[in-house]
């Protein structure tokens, strides 16, 4: 059985809507949970009854959710022709994003102890596909000619991981900036949710790994395909775009992530805040520089007119007028 | 009058100690931080304001639009952020606070890969990992069997047996393992010097320049052949590579249903190119996202256009201009503006200005183009006589005319300018015994973009070495680990062991569950943290 390409659009656009959906679910379950830890202390362990039944109903919902989500992308791409990644503009990208982020969650949390991060990582999830589909929405179009390479499928697969990586990463230092702010005023951690979240030199380190991972991706993504692929289409390997100079800051601000780590009396808190910073700079420049920016090559967010790569401009010089 | 001291005031520094408190300052670690942060801060500017050496055309336009800025935009260097002094005084004040850490670093850890592992600490139990138990082997036997499982973890490690003045016998293993996180931290750093300098190469000794050339036409690689050229501050033309090119066909392919109707795709140039005078051409079908290589030089596929092609004869008869005249492309339907100037016509000279629509359109009460393929083609022009301005000698834009000295020739009844709307094959007589204009046909033109840029290869290497240091230095877990064993009183010995994690993330219960295992495999308790694992697995 075959279906068409609009069929294919139209069940993409279910699937997307049917994953927010089950997102929400699960995000219900984890808040029934947590309500009801709220005046249970952190040392007593809670395996058996509702709560704990809440807890493991928000994770199999996010689970589904993700496996909604993933044939919401994967149709998206049947419904492009010629066949295609699906994150070919920011509609794209974003439900490819969010994706990321709950799959590096589900496949991390075991590992990495981190199953608490599941209502942050759903409510995000579900926030994203709202505004993706809310603001960002476009049809399915087919790709033109510049974006028509090999480099999409790698370079913006490793700026999609390491984005998604990265804001992982920047939850996990918000929670390390409650937590430490709690702690400093004194206040009771014991109970509750944030008794739940591992104490703030584990939640350091595990931001740390979690960027740690991102960072290289980034570098990947930014410095080496981004370059590459400038170079064949656009006759320059680094042409100041301002898309090119936002990655460009972001990669700074992250470098600057890992040496205030290193460096006394920037540790944690402050090494949090730059962190967060780098996610500002990384959003930002997915989201904003396509509004602010008419000039960069990457504005995919503008309607597609163009013919080639650009409109040719007049040349400064005089040609001879023979 | 009170005397002048002449040596230092006491607490004062001499030249050389301010000089070497400026270098510690600089080369600190908070320096660079506080210089990496402010290069992102810096980079800001630039991707806001549009810059001279990416959108000419946006800055004068922002000039245009912002009088009063521009004058103190213009001081601050706004236009050109990324090769303004101050912009160029960060980077580099960052390398060298960059060569300041890594020289050092580099021989300190030359000289501890060279070393052998430090000796143990004399309180092993303050360590944040330690453990010890007691044995019946004798010290030397532990000491070996440590020496050979540490090594299996892939550890130096370093056996020393002594027995003490009181008589007691002990043997002491001391083990590093990780040195590859040093080394790809310095390897990340070092390739972002060679990054840099190739970065530097690449835009002063080359060039990049554009060139609009008709399909059916040719080009030869020379400075004067180019409609626009870029060259580095020390470029030299000598470098140019001999190559010539004709463009034979061009093709394209309008998509004509679904959502990006009238959207153009699948551009191909066939070009046939020689890499010397007199050598054997080769054909080569330039695509976007594929260039042209010859030598160091990259041919590119940028724009393309169409060029109306016409002949003008003047007052007396004699054919004053003839050939393809490029039109610039005004949006994706390819209506196009442009200027013909006959420049030798008698009596006077003429000059058309107007647009070209490829498939011409009306109903909107607006002359627009509805598509970019010429299917209903229109060339719109209104009439310009006299001095254009073209003997004065000062250069002049071809997409512009210069009407200054121009008259404006009007239509019959005089209320508007004498407009030609032609389509091809028309001839039209031109008012006041100018001559005649016959549009001949549509020729199409490509733009290309050629660029020399050297040292792009050495860059991308060095990302490339970045990045795999980079990986080193993150993910490489550097740890210490002693054995301490030592007869006691009753005959039995005391076998401590401890381990000091010395990377950045290292995960503690990974940590623990080594430190368990060696402990284990020395014959000591088995594995507390290993049991507990598999209990809490299962469970």
């Amino acid at each position: 059985m075959t279906f068409t390409d609009a069929q294919y659009e139209v069940f993409s656009y279910e699937a997307v809507i049917a994953a927010g959906v089950v997102y929400f679910l699960s995000f219900l379950a984890y808040l029934v949970q947590f309500a009801s830890l709220r005046k249970v202390g952190a040392d007593v362990p809670v395996e058996t009854g509702r709560t704990a039944m809440a807890g493991r109903l928000g994770l199999v919902l996010a689970v589904l959710a993700a496996v909604i989500h993933f044939v919401g992308l994967v149709t998206r791409g049947l419904a492009a022709d010629p066949n295609r990644v699906p994150w070919g503009n920011m509609y794209e990208f974003t439900i490819s994003g969010t994706f990321f982020v709950t799959l590096i969650f589900l496949l991390t949390a075991k590992k990495m102890k981190t199953l608490w991060l599941g209502p942050w990582v759903v409510a995000f999830a579900l926030v994203a596909l709202m505004a993706a589909f809310l603001g960002l929405d476009d049809a399915v179009l087919p790709l033109p000619d510049a974006l028509n390479s090999p480099w999409l499928v790698i370079h913006v697969v490793s700026a999609v991981i390491s984005t998604a990586a990265f804001t992982i990463g920047g939850i996990l230092s918000i929670l390390f900036l409650v937590k430490e702010r709690r702690e400093l005023k004194g206040k009771d951690n014991s109970t509750g949710y944030l008794g739940r979240v591992p104490g703030t030199a584990t939640l350091d380190r595990i931001s740390y790994r979690m960027h740690a991972f991102a960072f290289p991706v980034w570098t990947f993504a930014v410095l080496i395909t981004g370059p590459i692929w400038a170079h064949q289409a656009w006759g320059n390997y680094w042409n100041w775009d301002p898309k090119e100079v936002w990655a460009f800051i972001t990669w700074v601000v992250y470098a600057g992530y890992l040496h205030a780590r290193a460096t006394a009396g920037w540790k944690g808190r402050n090494a949090s805040y730059v962190a967060l910073v780098g996610l500002a700079t990384l959003w930002f420049n997915f989201i904003g520089i396509n509004f602010f920016s008419s000039t960069s090559q990457h504005s995919y967010a503008a309607p597609a007119t163009t013919s080639l790569v650009q409109v040719v401009e007049a040349p400064d010089a005089a040609l001879p007028t023979t | 009058m009170s005397e002048r001291p002449t040596g230092p005031l006491p607490g004062e520094l001499s030249m050389r100690e301010f000089g070497r408190w400026m270098w510690r300052q600089v080369t600190s670690m908070r320096t660079a931080l506080v210089l990496l942060l402010l290069l992102a801060l810096a980079a800001v500017p630039g991707s806001l304001i549009p810059q001279e050496n990416v959108d000419t055309m946006a800055v004068s336009q922002w000039k245009d639009a912002h009088p009063k800025l521009t004058p103190v935009y213009e001081k601050l260097q706004m236009f050109s952020v990324y090769d303004s002094p101050w912009f160029s005084a960060i980077y580099l004040l960052l390398f060298i606070s960059l060569v300041g850490c890594i020289v050092p670093r580099t021989g300190v850890y030359w000289r501890a890969l060279r070393a052998r592992p430090p000796k143990a600490p004399r309180n092993l139990a303050r360590l944040p990992e330690s453990a010890s138990f007691t044995t019946q082997a004798s010290p030397a036997e532990v000491g070996a069997a440590a020496r050979a499982a540490l090594r299996k973890r892939r550890y130096r490690a370093d056996v020393s047996d002594s027995a003490g003045a009181d008589g007691i016998e002990t043997a002491e293993v001391a083990a590093e393992r990780g040195y590859l996180r040093e080394a790809g931290n310095l390897v990340f750093h070092m390739s972002l010097i060679v990054v840099l300098v190739a970065f530097a190469v690449g835009s002063l000794f080359g060039y990049k320049g554009g060139a609009i050339v008709m399909v059916g036409g040719g080009f030869a690689n020379d400075v004067r052949s180019y409609d626009e050229f870029k060259p580095g501050s020390l470029f030299e033309q000598q470098v140019m590579e001999p190559f010539a090119f004709d463009v034979d066909d061009f093709e394209i392919s309008w998509l004509t249903d679904g959502p990006r109707a009238g959207m153009a795709s699948d551009f191909v140039s066939h070009l046939s190119y020689t890499t010397e005078p007199g050598a054997e051409p080769i054909d080569y079908d330039l695509r976007v996202n594929h260039p042209l290589e010859i030598g160091a030089t990259d041919v590119f596929l940028i724009g393309h256009g169409y060029a109306p092609v016409l002949t003008i004869k003047d007052g007396n008869g004699d054919v004053a201009y003839s050939g393809p005249t490029p039109f610039l492309p005004m949006d994706g339907t390819f209506a196009s503006f442009g200027v013909i100037k006959a420049a030798d016509a008698q009596p006077s000279q003429i000059g058309l200005t107007g647009e070209f629509y490829p498939t011409f359109d009306m109903s909107g009460g607006f002359p627009t183009s509805i598509f970019g393929d010429p299917i209903n083609p229109l060339l719109s022009v209104v009439l310009y006589a006299g001095d254009l301005g073209l003997d004065d000698g000062t250069p002049q834009s071809v997409y512009a005319l210069d009407t200054e000295t121009a008259t404006p020739i009007m239509s019959e009844d005089g209320t508007q300018q004498f407009r030609l709307d032609l389509r091809p094959g028309d001839t039209v007589a031109l008012p006041d015994g100018l001559g005649e204009v016959t549009f001949d046909g549509i020729a199409r033109w490509n733009k290309l973009q050629i660029s020399r840029t050297p040292g792009k290869f050495v860059a991308l290497g060095g990302v490339i070495a970045a990045t795999l240091g980079l990986c080193l230095s993150l993910f490489m877990r550097p740890r210490r680990t002693w054995v301490r064993a030592r007869r006691q009183e009753d005959g039995s010995t005391l076998v401590e062991v401890a381990s000091l994690d010395r990377s950045s993330g290292g995960d503690p219960e990974r940590g623990a569950a080594e430190l368990a295992a060696i402990v284990e495999s020395l014959g000591g308790p088995a594995a507390p943290g290993e049991s507990a694992k598999a209990v809490e697995e299962k469970s």
